[in-house]
């Protein structure tokens, strides 16, 4: 069902340097993810199957590889005529910070707030991945009567270099008390940065925070007003995890080897949504031994593969071991190569015989488009 | 409207009555192949690499799937402000309403589509073949030669030629004689069926066609001949790459499992002339612990977790543990249970194979390979718990559990 009262706001930069690896080329938004993807394949279809057909991308820098992404927004069925996908990079004037913060973010975009005629917005930050029902939190919204309803997780805080929101909250469930970032690991309901409000108090907070010179929405705004302000939260039960880091990425990348996990996350009935290569089907050769991998398509595969997450266009040849590896797409692993533990970005060749050996903890990171 | 050179009209509107089953609820056209694709990708990707960006898809048999499939012709490139791709089923006109009876007669009922676009040349199509082919570059040859029509022919074994329209032609490529399927071939050259004709002069053999009230309104039979007695210039451009007609369950079956034959020219991956298809999303494919899978291709949203050797796996298919795929193909969502076994079978889309069925034979397991060929399942049908289809059967309706087919 089309929700013409809900528009969308999905912020491309926010938390660039935790994993730094792999945003030195583009934003945290276009992060290859899970074969085929990218992050903000996620919330951009969160949104889309919650019926919402108008979406602002906020980028801030690096968004080449975004803009090559998100084309005129068509995988996403955001080409329309009336809304759509926007992209709203920061116009460049002198009192513009590059910060990515969420109200720096918001402050470069005043006008198209105030030029929609949407009631309700619901903004999201591109570092979050899961298959998260919007409608039922907009119904919830509307329900509760809250002023702000905001997306969490009960389970241990991730850690995290960035402030992660966790709250306590009453019995009819609004929010007392917003901590954050405190006793990484101890299970409490943390954010998931899916935040739900009426526009004009979006605009109205943005302002008063202006005036204030305050800079971070979370602590400044939701923790500081969470005595004046109805902040309500909502559970998501599904699968669903912040990527802090290098670990928590290639973790991501692993969980969906899980088949419990890959059926939340690809639910059907809200497909995840992306654009299309026009690849091939892989082709599984002769002597291939494939076990416990997601491989996407246009790979051609010979060797030996294990536990590992393969994209698209991948060529991985003949006497080749892999195990616990994530290849981005494009890459060739030549003949009798061995590695375990590895992440390589896009376009990398690792050449014959080469061994390259990470740790469970600390994975090697293979740059974009490097000859090893 | 601006002027367009060539406009191609793709003849899609054939039951493909051979394929039996595979056909009961879609055109030709739009039977699926190679693991992603569907037949018609590849005359419409073909098109608009070969320069050509109008499309005239002319559908008559169950054009639903197919109307579906083409869309606004986006993954094709073919939604164009100017052309692009146009479905055109028979329509009614004052003077009454008509199935289109020929493949003449469907380009004659659609002289005014293509009339709008005032084309010099129209390249005529059909949706029943696998081949990669430069139109551009046939069309570059038709225009040196000063041909009123020139046909694409491809060499055959000559003892195979009596099953084709066979061109006779002069040292330079002119064709003299046309006979379709001769007892005694006089060349091994094959009409392809793909066309291209100076419009003015089709235009006026396809009306002289229609007062024919005898004629079959066929190109083979009748426009060819015609334009041949009448001392038009007819050219053959020779085709030397892969072209497969896939008009029987054999032929379908082969032209997929050659993707697998590294010994044939079928490349789907070249960068610089892709095959596009209209793709569903779904996650990448996973191959489990358990699974054992070699020289196959699978695609997106597979699961696999049994065994899978030399065959395709369309999109969002699942092999279950202890289940075993041999020399076949499983068309999109289709389920193979545990402990099932399907080998030298196509099973069409969703159709569900439980637990412990078996379907098909290997040829070598046969007292009389008189009896083998492949097995086929229906679309959406089950094949109940150890039951048993032969190889060679066609099914159409579900087989109980236990039940011998």
């Amino acid at each position: 069902m089309k929700n013409n009262n809900v528009m969308g706001v999905v912020f491309a930069n926010v938390h660039d340097d935790l994993i730094r690896e792999l945003t030195e080329v583009r934003s945290t938004a276009s992060v290859p993810f899970g074969g085929r993807y990218r992050l903000i394949d996620f919330p951009l279809s969160n949104m889309v199957n919650a019926g919402i057909s108008k979406v602002g991308v906020i980028p801030k820098y690096n968004y080449h590889s975004l803009m090559d992404h998100l084309g005129s927004g068509k995988p996403w069925d955001l080409d329309r005529k009336s809304g759509g996908l926007s992209i709203l990079p920061p116009y460049v004037t002198s009192n513009v910070s590059m910060q990515t913060g969420h109200i720096d973010s918001l402050s470069t975009i005043m006008s198209y707030l105030r030029g929609s005629k949407e009631k309700y917005i619901v903004m999201c930050d591109a570092d979050v991945i899961g298959n998260i029902n919007i409608e039922n939190i907009l119904k919830d919204h509307y329900s509760s009567g809250a002023d702000i309803t905001i997306a969490y997780k009960n389970g241990p805080l991730p850690k995290s270099n960035r402030d992660i929101m966790s709250f306590e909250m009453n019995d009819c469930g609004r929010v007392t008390k917003i901590r954050l970032s405190e006793n990484y690991g101890v299970t409490c309901d943390f954010s998931l940065d899916v935040v739900v409000m009426e526009r004009a108090l979006l605009m109205d907070l943005v302002k008063g925070a202006l005036e204030e010179n305050m800079s971070r929405m979370w602590r400044d705004v939701f923790a500081a007003k969470v005595d004046s302000l109805k902040i309500h939260g909502y559970e998501v039960k599904e699968f669903a995890l912040v990527i802090d880091g290098t670990e928590s990425y290639a973790n991501a990348n692993f969980a969906l080897l899980n088949p419990k996990i890959r059926a939340e996350l690809f639910n059907p009935e809200r497909p995840i949504y992306t654009k299309n290569r026009d690849d091939v089907p892989t082709r599984y050769g002769l002597n291939s031994a494939v076990k416990n991998c997601l491989i996407a398509d246009g790979c051609v595969i010979e060797g030996e593969v294990s536990n590992c997450v393969i994209f698209r266009g991948v060529k991985i040849e003949e006497g080749a071991k892999l195990s616990n590896c994530i290849i981005m797409q494009d890459s060739i692993v030549k003949k009798d190569a061995d590695l375990k533990y590895v992440i390589t970005d896009k376009n990398t060749e690792i050449t014959e015989g080469r061994a390259l050996c990470g740790a469970p903890t600390h994975y090697m990171s293979i740059r974009k488009s490097a000859t090893v | 409207m601006k002027k367009t050179e060539c406009v191609a009209m793709l003849l899609a509107g054939g039951q493909g009555s051979r394929l039996g089953v595979l056909t009961q609820k879609i055109a030709k056209p739009a039977v699926p192949y190679g693991g992603k694709y569907r037949i018609i990708d590849f005359p419409l990707s073909n098109c608009i690499n070969s320069g050509i960006e109008t499309v005239g898809v002319l559908t008559q048999y169950q054009p639903l799937e197919l109307n579906d499939y083409i869309g606004s012709g986006k993954p094709w490139d073919l939604d164009r402000l100017s052309g692009g791709v146009h479905v055109l089923p028979p329509y009614q006109k004052i003077e009454g309403a008509d199935w289109y009876k020929g493949t003449a007669n469907a380009i004659y009922q659609n002289i005014p589509f293509i009339e709008r676009y005032d084309p010099e040349y129209v390249l005529i199509l059909s949706g029943d073949h696998i081949y990669k082919m430069d139109y551009s570059d046939m069309l570059k040859k038709h225009k040196e030669s000063g041909a009123d029509c020139t046909i694409a022919v491809l060499e055959v074994p000559m003892e195979e030629a009596p099953r084709f329209g066979i061109m006779n032609t002069k040292e330079d490529g002119t064709i003299y004689e046309f006979e379709e399927k001769p007892a005694n071939p006089k060349s091994n050259l094959a009409s392809m069926g793909i066309y291209i004709f100076n419009w003015s002069i089709l235009r006026q053999y396809l009306e002289q066609d229609e007062k024919d009230e005898n004629s079959s309104n066929d190109f083979g039979k009748n426009i060819i001949p015609s334009m041949l007695s009448a001392g038009e210039k007819l050219i053959a451009y020779p085709f030397n790459d892969y072209w497969k007609d896939v008009g029987t369950i054999d032929s379908l079956w082969e032209a997929n499992l050659d993707l697998l034959n590294p010994k044939v020219e079928l490349d789907l991956s070249d960068p610089n002339w892709r095959i596009y298809s209209r793709t569903p999303s779904a996650p990448p494919q996973y191959i489990d612990e358990s699974a054992e899978v070699q020289n196959s291709l699978i695609t997106e949203g597979c699961n696999v977790y049994g065994k899978v050797d030399f065959s395709i796996l369309f999109d969002n298919v699942t092999v279950e543990a202890g289940a075993e795929v041999r020399d076949s193909l499983i068309m999109p969502g289709a389920k193979i249970e545990s402990g099932a076994s399907v080998q030298y079978a196509i099973i069409a889309e969703n159709a569900v194979i439980k637990s412990g069925a078996k379907v098909g034979e290997r040829p070598e397991n046969m007292d009389d390979l008189k009896n083998w060929g492949v097995a086929v399942v229906g679309a959406e049908l089950t094949v109940g718990e150890n039951a048993t289809v032969s190889p060679a059967a066609m099914i159409t309706e579900n087989v109980k559990e236990g039940e011998s087919k």
